[in-house]
């Protein structure tokens, strides 16, 4: 039985779900709140190359080369945020991150 | 015959990465160490770039490799190694958000699953092109031609995350000494030299 386009989508299901709980489970600490992200952009990312591959249709991957370059320039400008932040508050915690406030 | 066996150690190929995409996405969520986090990424990475290549996309498992499994988690294993966080506080308090992250985690999952059983894949369209290209040159002759200015915005983008992640994280300490190159190099003979005429015989 060779894999059909339900297994992958299952399999991107899964992990978008996992990316999802991530987020809630540690929604103290943000980097793995950015990981997480990442884990749900790559389960895009299957979704959009297994349908490509179903129909015989490079359009998917060309479209997954571009939710590539967001993720990699999401992930420079997040990390670059939590180290600048770090430097000033000595925190990464969430919760205090809270000066817009008011 | 032959065609049972090359089904059978595909499907195998596909549970195995499958599998290890799946137990590293957990891991990343749920390792108490966040560099143990940043490798599960990896190993999810490199599984999911082994399910594009069972699906044809040699290019984009290649672009999934260097790119997420190079660049990305590399940087987030920097971050990591670099920040001083005590991240067993960070992590206190997790349990209460479990029921919640449940609740919202099997709510989306429930509606993946509705939508995905509403799609009834025909036949698929015939993967055989008239003249055999690969993956790589199928990609290359759409986004070089057809996709043409979406690739540069995409390249443009690249620059500006370089730019701001630069600009972020750079500071200017002033409690430090520094090299000034260009008043180094400005500098003249007569500004730096002065010949004083002293008589013979004189002096200390």
């Amino acid at each position: 039985m060779t894999p059909t386009l339900h297994h992958y989508l299952t399999v991107s299901a899964i992990l978008f779900t996992i990316g999802v709980f991530g987020i809630f489970l540690n929604r103290k600490n943000v980097i793995t709140i950015l990981m997480s992200i990442e884990l749900m952009l790559l389960a895009v990312n299957v979704n959009l190359v297994a349908f490509s591959a179903h129909h015989g249709d490079v359009l998917g991957q060309i479209f997954t080369f571009f939710v590539l370059t967001v993720a990699a320039a999401e992930a420079a400008i997040g990390l670059a945020i939590v180290v600048t932040f770090f430097r000033n508050r000595a925190t990464i915690n969430v919760e205090e991150i809270d000066q817009l406030k008011g | 015959m032959m065609a049972s066996v090359a089904s059978l150690v595909q499907s195998f190929a596909f549970y195995l990465f499958a599998g290890m995409a799946v137990l590293g996405a957990v891991l990343v969520v749920a390792a108490r160490n966040p560099v143990h986090s940043v490798l599960s990424l990896v190993l999810t990475f490199f599984s999911t770039a082994g399910l594009f290549v069972l699906l044809g996309a040699e290019f984009m498992a290649a672009v999934l490799v260097m790119v997420y499994m190079g660049a990305v988690a590399m940087l987030f294993l920097f971050v990591v190694m670099l920040l001083d966080v005590d991240f067993d506080t960070l992590r206190q308090g997790a349990a209460d958000h479990l029921p919640m992250g449940l609740a919202v985690g099997f709510a989306i999952l429930v509606e993946l699953v509705v939508i995905m059983a509403g799609i009834h894949p025909g036949e698929g369209a015939a993967h055989a092109a008239a003249v055999p290209v690969s993956n790589t040159m199928a990609i290359g002759k759409v986004l070089y031609t057809q996709y043409l200015y979406p690739f540069e915005a995409a390249s443009l983008i690249l620059l500006v995350a370089m730019i701001g992640a630069i600009g972020l994280t750079q500071r200017v300490r002033r409690d430090i000494r520094r090299q000034k190159v260009c008043e180094q190099i400005a500098r003249r003979r007569d500004e730096a030299v002065e010949l004083k005429e002293v008589a013979p015989g004189q002096g200390a």
